[in-house]
């Protein structure tokens, strides 16, 4: 193994955990309503731009030390994009729960058109930045060259399997978990229980949007800059990895977000790093060839 | 009830305060604290606006919903839209002599309009061409195709490198860039459109903004962002240019007419509006064959169709190939009007605008499409000022359109059929 091949399996690493929590939001919706959140894309994007606002306005107001200005900004990324996925859920989901099966997707399309403009026109088209907040990095001697981890990707790993387990715990054991799963299982049957599914897909759509402002925040640290676009193309490759996990399972989320950022990482590595958007599309659609199941999921049976 | 008549406004002002609170919470970041490098500026009248005009909204939306008419209207949104109306067998529109009279209109239209207003309805006709289109994928079939720009690409990009590279002029290339594009389209729908419909609208996404990274990063090839030069049309050879190329004889020359540049213009608005009402006319037959039948079927009822024996891959299939053929048509003619291409054109606003004509005009709605082509299309061009805010429009136009009236605007209506004299129903 040679040391690029090592390196870009790092670079994949972060990446694809980055991938997995938002491919959780997909995978999270699909799982309750059986359809595509296609306003996910953004709400990752304004989580970007939310932790960028939070990290200023917390450094205005004199934080310093690192760690708290880390948690003050996820706590209020998190707060905040979580709201965005209840206002979402309201408006383009809720109204139209028993309308024809086009209608939700195209009203999410038209909520991701206005997100986008609506942050373009109040934050302006130009790019934003972060400044770093962590500098360093452990350096491994390797044959001739080294292997350089910086702190932030350690952190970025972290944290997202930290996000993952709290997720996991939270699904597994709590009271708003087995309402979730139960609701998944059957809808009619767990109103029929007495669960207010109204408000298990509400809190599914929170969820989803809390993990996207956990992944916002984590691919700012890394790559200091976004843009009001920049949710397209983070969305379609989160989707890929939740297809590729199995669309539904959320350790296949995080499976499938890990494969595709390591492919992808190692095909911009010793490929092109021109075609590395192209290379992930086409794996989506070759996925939706041979395993439309994905590596975890079960094959769908329709019903009627 | 007198209780329930009464107006409760308390109700209604605790309802536009929590309204109020989250737009406050929502908005209040992204539109009151603007980034600018590190630091950044507060903009509180924006957040101030905003907040008001939610909680002044919600306010009124809340005393209307109280009312009587307003409980008759949450009841119109809460059952969903009723599906096709079906007319009488013999039913004639009323509305019939309209025909005439636009076909004249648009027959005399190219000898009275300035270059301008030529060029602008071109592009609303082309537009009509791809509502048209994206209609049978998305109105009749039922199938969300979000990369319809790629099809529309191919028609474009087709003319260009058709020429560079083989020679090829307008008119062959028309039909080659429909053959294309449906070919793409079958390559494309046949692996997706056998699993569940929502997969089809996220790959038909990644498969637009593969085509544009394509086109942008092949630079030896496509010529990357700068695009590449597309020929003028001719007409049986001979070319609409002041001066011919190589010893051509120019059309004016020939009719013995004066110069005009308009002339371009005016041929391909003429060979648009024939296009277009071919279209129109194939797609008004084929709703009325067994095809089109089995796509509103396919788009109404999946499985019932599949219990009684549909192959429901080739009945979707091949309106996911017919409406990629039309937009590569679309395409061709985009070229030649434009005059050059470049990857900027095919960018997922476009799929975007297009599903919102089709959206506005109404799924499966013909003349909602052709009018709801020209008002998105030519609207844009005369309130230029609104030009920020139109993508913010589009998608209020989908959410609200979908709320309210996810059929479209205008009443899909299908001709009944009556059964025939001596054959038994």
């Amino acid at each position: 193994m040679d040391g690029i091949f090592l390196q870009q399996l790092i670079n994949g690493l972060t990446l694809g955990a980055v991938y997995g929590l938002i491919a959780i939001g997909y995978t999270m919706v699909y799982g309750i309503i059986g359809m595509i959140n296609f306003a996910h894309g953004e709400v990752y994007m304004i989580s970007a731009y939310l932790s960028a606002i939070g990290l200023a306005l917390l450094s205005f107001f004199g934080l310093e030390s690192f760690p708290l200005l880390i948690f003050g900004t996820l706590l209020f990324t998190v707060c905040v994009t979580g709201l965005y996925g209840w206002v979402i859920e309201r408006i383009a989901y809720k109204p139209l729960r028993n309308s024809t099966r086009l209608a939700p997707l195209i009203s999410a399309i038209g909520i991701s058109l206005i997100l986008q403009n609506y942050v373009q026109i109040s934050q302006g088209a130009r790019q934003q930045g972060v400044p770093t907040l962590l500098d360093g990095a452990f350096r491994v001697a390797i044959g001739e060259g080294f292997l350089q981890i910086s702190y932030t990707k350690v952190f970025i790993l972290v944290a997202a399997f930290a996000g993952m387990a709290a997720l996991t715990w939270v699904i597994h054991r709590t009271r708003l978990g087995r309402m979730c799963r139960a609701t998944q299982q059957d809808r009619k049957m767990a109103q029929i229980l007495g669960i207010d599914t109204d408000r298990v897909i509400s809190a599914v759509f929170v969820i989803g949007a809390a993990m996207a402002a956990l992944a916002g925040v984590l691919i700012t640290m890394n790559y200091g800059t976004f843009d009001f676009y920049a949710g397209f193309v983070i969305g379609i490759k989160a989707f890929t990895a939740a297809v590729l996990g199995g669309i539904g399972s959320l350790p296949g989320a995080m499976l499938g977000g890990l494969i595709l950022g390591v492919a992808e990482a190692q095909f911009s590595g010793l490929v092109n790093t021109d075609y590395k958007d192209v290379f992930s599309f086409s794996l989506l659609v070759l996925i939706l060839i041979f395993r439309p199941q994905g590596l975890l999921g079960r094959p769908q049976v329709a019903k009627v | 009830m007198p209780a329930a008549s009464t107006l409760n406004l308390r109700h209604a002002l605790l309802d536009s305060l929590f309204a109020g609170l989250i737009a406050l919470v929502v908005f209040g970041p992204i539109v009151g604290v603007v980034l600018d490098g590190y630091r950044f500026n507060l903009q509180p009248q924006r957040v101030a606006w905003i907040v008001g005009t939610v909680m002044l909204g919600r306010l009124l939306l809340s005393l209307f919903l109280q009312t009587a008419t307003g409980r008759t209207w949450m009841q119109r949104f809460e059952g969903s839209g009723a599906g096709v109306h079906v007319l009488a067998p013999g039913h004639r529109s009323r509305l019939r002599w309209v025909i005439p009279l636009v076909l004249l209109a648009a027959l005399v239209f190219p000898f009275l309009a300035s270059k301008y207003l030529l060029t602008v309805v071109i592009l609303g006709l082309i537009y009509v061409l791809l509502g048209l289109g994206l209609n049978i994928v998305v109105g009749l079939a039922g199938l969300l195709d979000l990369g319809y720009v790629a099809f529309y690409a191919i028609g474009a990009y087709g003319l260009a490198l058709g020429y560079e590279y083989l020679g090829l002029g307008f008119w062959s290339v028309l039909p080659l860039a429909a053959l294309l594009a449906a070919l793409a389209g079958a390559l494309l729908g046949f692996p997706v459109l056998r699993m569940h419909g929502d997969y089809l609208a996220i790959v038909t996404l990644g498969f637009g903004e593969i085509i544009r990274l394509v086109l942008n990063n092949w630079l030896s090839f496509t010529g990357g962002p700068n695009g590449m030069p597309v020929p003028a049309p001719t007409l049986l050879g001979l070319e609409f240019g002041r001066r011919a190329k190589e010893g051509g004889v120019p059309i004016h020359e020939l009719l013995g007419i004066a110069y005009d540049p308009n002339l371009k213009f005016v041929f391909i608005y003429a060979v648009l509006l024939l296009t277009v009402l071919l279209v129109l006319h194939v797609k008004t037959r084929l709703t009325r064959m067994p095809i089109g039948r089995a796509w509103e079927a396919l788009r109404e009822d999946e499985i019932a169709c599949r219990a009684l024996g549909l192959n429901h891959v080739l009945v979707k299939l091949s309106a996911f190939m017919l409406g990629a053929s039309t937009a590569g048509l679309a395409g061709v003619f985009f070229a030649s009007y434009q005059g050059f291409v470049n990857p900027s054109s095919f960018t997922f606003f476009e799929s975007a605008l297009i599903l919102a004509i089709v959206v506005l005009g109404g799924m499966g709605s013909t003349v909602g499409v052709v009018l709801a082509a020209f008002v998105l299309t030519v609207a844009p061009e005369l309130l230029r000022s609104f030009a920020d805010y139109r993508v913010l429009l589009f998608g209020m136009l989908m959410v609200l359109m979908m709320i309210w009236r996810p059929r479209g605007l205008i009443r899909i209506s299908r001709r009944g059929f009556a059964p025939r004299p001596g054959v038994a129903p």
